[in-house]
């Protein structure tokens, strides 16, 4: 139980508070998207790691190997992986069009136009 | 033979349905399998339902793989009155959209928007129907990227920036919820919900639960908007296209409560950590601040779909008031107000959609005088305000009454006063329309037109009458939540 012996977790954990911090400091939109994929990239590993045992092979019963690694982490992952994919495709999309309309992707820029807007009504 | 394939088809005849309609790219044609699709669906429910008070518990293998190594469909009493109300929803809403979205969105994006409505339609089954906690991850995502493409669609280009906010939000929450169902699956080794119940009375380690504890709470929290995490939703609901509001407001929070409810009194119910945690208390502040801010906040807004999204935080609050409770006056009343505040808030905003229509916006300014131009409108929309406030006759009257009783049998008498004070902040904003529609001289910019067409306002008042109905008689709405109430506080003890 020594602290390299967990560096998985610690990785893990890294990448999940640095991508937050992101998602959350960052005013440019695209940048927020990036933070958002290191942010569930943390989660794959969380799930991954814990899935590999040293030594162990796919769990295919045969003669001479006794310690299988469980394959269902990664499965679980890919799907994840999949649905990450789909989030980032989307929330580009939504970028592209917040572009569009209002000529800019910075968060406090589209705020301050939106108050104008507001003020005009 | 079909019967027993009934759990799966809930789910996926919407979810092939979706592709056919942008395949075909008709309108006509994605609406009218969209009415189809959700009419088969609520028939569904409904056989399930009646079955499941039959017989119990309904259970599904898929692919025939036995849980809980396959993913398994588990039908019981509180799931299966959440797939009737996902169901009729969207029975009601399909039908009455034709005309609203063919006035709101271009014509190349109406067909669109129909297959987003299935998909969003199957990911919500798919939720609520589920034994599995990464299947139910999957579906969350499905029914959410539905909404944000949904709410993106609106017409106004805040509608663009309210759609991204809540796919950071919302990204975010089911993020967090992985994050709790891995150290689950860590410390177990299993992701289907019956078995996961019965391996954590056995975990006597602590810490990696309360780690899961916690970012399930907060994850499904923000996806259900429980106060402070609601800060997506009054925009995501003022600015999508009205059919989309009136039904995201009255499922997908709604199925998001359901899995707060099946996290809480089925999976954490059984192990140590429900006992450790001041988890009643926290959830009862955050409620009671939940109702009473946003309530407030609800009555200074000058935007009608805006108002009474404030008021569905407050309304939310109400909900999980109950489950803080945690007795079986509490959790019925929380599972009744799943259904009375779904049909409640489903009929206001299909009310405002046909305001929309003929008023263009849904400011008070251009509401003033609605009451004699649009009076059928008008007096729905008064009716569904009194629901909100929980007037007796009303489905909210049903709702308030079980959560008086609970927080009565809870020793807390001060919660009594809340709640009914809380009901006088929700008067003051439904005062604020009745004063606009009926007491203010009309808005000289919109008398033309009268009523919204036929088909819109009948299928709005299909909900108004569903929300006086549930009001005066409760053996369905009272009698189903009050089942699931005693099932699940049966596996909490």
């Amino acid at each position: 139980m020594s602290l390299a012996s967990h560096y998985s977790y610690w990785v893990t954990i890294f990448l999940m508070i640095a991508g937050l911090y992101i998602v959350i400091a960052r005013g440019n939109l695209v940048k927020k998207l990036i933070g958002l994929g290191i942010f569930q990239t943390s989660v794959y590993l969380l799930y991954i790691a814990p899935g590999k045992l040293i030594g162990g092979t796919a769990p295919i019963v045969a003669e001479g190997f006794r310690t299988y690694s469980n394959p269902l982490p990664h499965v679980l992952i890919l799907t994840a992986i999949v649905v990450g994919v789909a989030t980032l495709a989307l929330g580009l999309a939504i970028v592209v069009r917040i572009r569009e309309a209002y000529g800019t992707i910075e968060e406090d820029e589209i705020l301050a136009q939106d108050r104008r807007e507001e003020e005009q009504v | 033979m079909t019967l027993e394939h009934l759990p799966a088809l809930q789910v996926v005849l919407p979810l092939i349905s979706a592709p056919l309609i942008v395949l075909v790219r008709r309108r006509w044609f994605a609406w009218a399998l969209a009415v189809l699709v959700s009419w088969i669906s609520l028939a569904i429910a409904v056989t399930l339902f009646l079955e499941v008070g039959r017989t119990g518990v309904i259970t599904y293998a898929i692919g025939n793989w036995p849980p809980p190594w396959g993913i398994e469909y588990r039908v019981d009493a509180l799931n299966s009155f959440v797939l009737v109300l996902v169901s009729f929803t969207a029975a009601v809403v399909a039908p009455y959209a034709r005309i609203s979205i063919a006035a709101e969105l271009p014509r190349e994006q109406a067909y669109l928007l129909f297959a987003m409505f299935c998909l969003c339609l199957a990911g919500l089954l798919g939720i609520t129907i589920t034994g599995d906690m990464f299947n139910i991850f999957v579906f969350l995502e499905i029914a959410s990227l539905s909404t944000y493409v949904m709410i993106a669609l609106g017409q106004r280009r805040k509608a663009l920036v309210a759609a991204y906010q809540y796919l950071i939000m919302g990204t975010i929450g089911a993020t967090f919820y992985v994050i709790g169902i891995g150290l689950l699956y860590l410390m177990t080794g299993t992701l289907n919900i019956a078995d996961l119940a019965g391996r954590l009375r056995d975990v006597g380690e602590i810490r990696p639960l309360l780690a899961a504890f916690a970012f399930i709470t907060v994850g499904i929290g923000l996806k259900l908007a429980l106060f402070p995490l609601h800060q997506w939703l009054p925009n995501a609901y003022a600015f999508a296209p009205s059919v989309v509001t009136a039904f995201l407001s009255a499922t997908a929070t709604k199925v998001s409560v359901y899995v707060l409810i099946r996290f809480y009194f089925t999976i954490f119910g059984t192990s140590i950590l429900f006992a450790a945690l001041p988890t009643d208390e926290v959830l009862l502040v955050l409620s009671i601040a939940g109702i009473v801010t946003a309530s407030l906040v609800a009555v200074f807004q000058q935007d009608l779909k805006r108002m009474f999204a404030y008021s569905s935080v407050a309304q939310i609050g109400y909900i999980t008031l109950g489950l803080s409770l945690a007795n079986e006056a509490g959790l019925t009343g929380s599972i009744v107000h799943l259904l009375n505040h779904g049909v409640t808030k489903g009929a206001i905003f299909l009310l405002i959609g046909g305001i929309a229509l003929r008023c263009g916006a849904v400011t008070f300014d251009r509401l003033r005088g609605i009451g004699r131009r649009m009076p059928l409108t008008a007096f729905g929309l008064v009716i569904g305000g009194l629901s909100l406030v929980g007037i007796p006759g009303t489905a909210g009257f049903i709702t308030k009454w079980y959560l008086v009783l609970a927080a009565i049998e809870r020793g807390y008498w001060w919660l009594v006063a809340v709640i009914v004070a809380s009901s006088l902040i929700a008067l003051g904003y439904v005062w604020r329309f009745v004063e606009a529609a009926y007491l203010s001289p009309p808005d000289e910019r919109s008398v033309k037109q009268g009523e919204a067409p036929a088909s819109m306002l009948g299928f709005a008042w299909v909900l108004v009458i569903a929300c006086v109905y549930f009001g005066l008689d409760t053996s369905f709405s009272v009698g189903a939540a009050r089942e699931a109430a005693v099932l699940l506080i049966g596996g909490a003890r």
